[in-house]
């Protein structure tokens, strides 16, 4: 997948846009009808930096996405998005992040442009919308969809259509799973160059391109299959021998 | 509020769109009117019969709504849109209680001339009884839009619905049955009690409609 994310300028940590932390986890666990799909996990994101989370399937990669999205309450431990307590001040940090996951939250009986402008409007985009949706279809090829039902669309168009629906409203904090799945290479070129680190946008990645991901973050976060943390640390001290170990649960 | 509008903007649009509620609505009750009416072996209706017949196919009918009124967020991902987004979560709620009741009166439009066709000696009550259904139509998207978001959320919702909506919509029933039963008597509309009856439907969608005020961000929170 994600060859291309490997590709971009590293993360602008030396350039943060405020000294709040853009993550800072405690303790953060989370059960599903108790059984733990997160256990024990504190990290720390600057912002601006990028976070590559790497794991098997189920290791609770979605899970610590939708934590930080507001859209999952942790099971215990504390929980603090671009300063801001989770779930406490959840409305805080609403508007303020971007995710993109695997579903692309679009509404499949709207047109692609009737649904850009729908999550505009709820962000308060105001009379920049069209001329932001434009653009942003501009940058992904697909001005000439933008009349097209969202239910027409092809797997790697709705993809795209999703990668402008989590930059719509310029968030602060990304929170991509898979950004580039169904794409082929010269979409997902595209979509990574939409999503590539900005100055004070801060991103956390899931990716299953150990390599990419990698290549792409300032910090890494390894998870076992169980949900326990094997490694949180500098991205450059997790070599991808030891992640693939780690997706293997052999560490 | 202008969430509200934008959700609400958006549900008719898709609405009209697809004609995935309101045509299946009003199919619904022009075929509870032709069972009834050959059910019954009766051309003709009056009173508590004649309410009672036009009330149940009403319910019944925006039980086919109720349950279809939370599918695109549940399926396409719309409870977590507009979570992402910095709006209270209420909007959701009134824009489905306002995007149910469009549908009821719609349905009305078309339902109750038919059933007037089939059923009345005399159209003179049609005029009042449209103050009971406009109020049965608030008390129905008031109560509908929480239940439907409740039952969005679990895994028999198509059981959680009818069981959960029914009940609690009893009251409603019966007030608005004791209002519209004078309004198609046998010989014209009185209006005895009517305005009691009234009152108590208009207290019963306040207090549903702060009820739903209330809770619904609890509803569809993790």
């Amino acid at each position: 997948m994600s060859a291309t994310l490997s590709t971009q300028q590293k993360p602008p940590t030396s350039e943060p846009t405020g000294t709040t932390p853009a993550l800072q986890l405690e303790g953060v666990r989370r059960e599903f009808d108790e059984r733990p799909v997160l256990r024990d996990l504190s990290l720390t994101l600057e912002p601006g930096a990028t976070l590559a989370v790497l794991g098997a399937n189920g290791a609770g990669k979605s899970t610590l996405l939708r934590i930080l999205a507001t859209l999952l309450r942790p099971t215990a431990g504390t929980v603090r998005v671009l300063g801001h307590e989770l779930p406490r001040e959840a409305w805080k940090v609403r508007g303020h992040v971007g995710l993109l996951s695997h579903e692309p939250l679009l509404y499949r009986d709207l047109t692609l442009s009737e649904a850009l402008r729908f999550h505009a409007r709820l962000h308060r985009l105001g009379d920049r919308t069209d001329e932001r949706i434009a653009e942003l279809l501009a940058a992904v090829n697909l001005s000439r969809a933008a009349g097209e039902l969202v239910r027409n669309l092809s797997a790697g168009m709705l993809q795209r259509a999703a990668a402008c629906r989590a930059v719509l409203h310029e968030p602060d904090l990304l929170l991509l799973d898979e950004p580039t799945a169904h794409l082929d290479p010269e979409a997902s070129d595209l979509v990574s160059s939409l999503l590539a680190p900005a100055a004070g946008r801060s991103r956390v990645l899931v990716s299953h391109d150990v390599q990419a991901a990698l290549g792409a973050a300032d910090r890494a976060l390894a998870l076992r299959p169980d949900g326990s943390v094997a490694f949180e640390g500098p991205a450059d001290q997790l070599s991808p021998g030891d992640a693939r170990a780690i997706y293997a649960g052999r560490a | 509020m202008t969430a509200f509008r934008v959700i609400l903007a958006k549900d008719l649009r898709i609405e009209l769109r697809t004609l995935e509620s309101v045509p299946a609505m009003a199919l619904f009750a022009v075929t509870t009117f032709v069972l009834f009416r050959y059910g019954l072996d009766r051309s003709s209706l009056a009173g508590g019969l004649a309410a009672g017949v036009l009330l149940a196919t009403v319910l019944f009918a925006a039980i086919i709504a109720v349950n279809r009124l939370f599918v695109a967020e549940r399926e396409e991902g719309g409870f977590d849109a507009i979570r992402l987004a910095p709006v209270d979560l209420t909007a959701l709620w009134a824009a489905k209680a306002v995007a149910l009741f469009v549908y009821l009166l719609a349905l009305e439009l078309i339902a109750v001339p038919i059933f007037a066709a089939f059923f009345l000696d005399s159209w003179a009550g049609i005029g009042p009884l449209a103050a009971v259904l406009v109020l049965v139509d608030v008390g129905l998207g008031a109560v509908g839009a929480l239940v439907s978001s409740l039952a969005a959320s679990s895994r028999a919702r198509d059981l959680v619905g009818p069981l959960v909506l029914l009940p609690l919509l009893v009251p409603l029933m019966i007030a608005a049955a004791n209002a519209a039963q004078p309004l198609l008597a046998a010989g014209g509309p009185s209006y005895g009690d009517v305005g009691k009856w009234l009152l108590i439907l208009a207290l019963y969608d306040l207090t549903f409609a702060a009820i739903g005020y209330a809770v619904f961000d609890f509803v569809v929170e993790d």
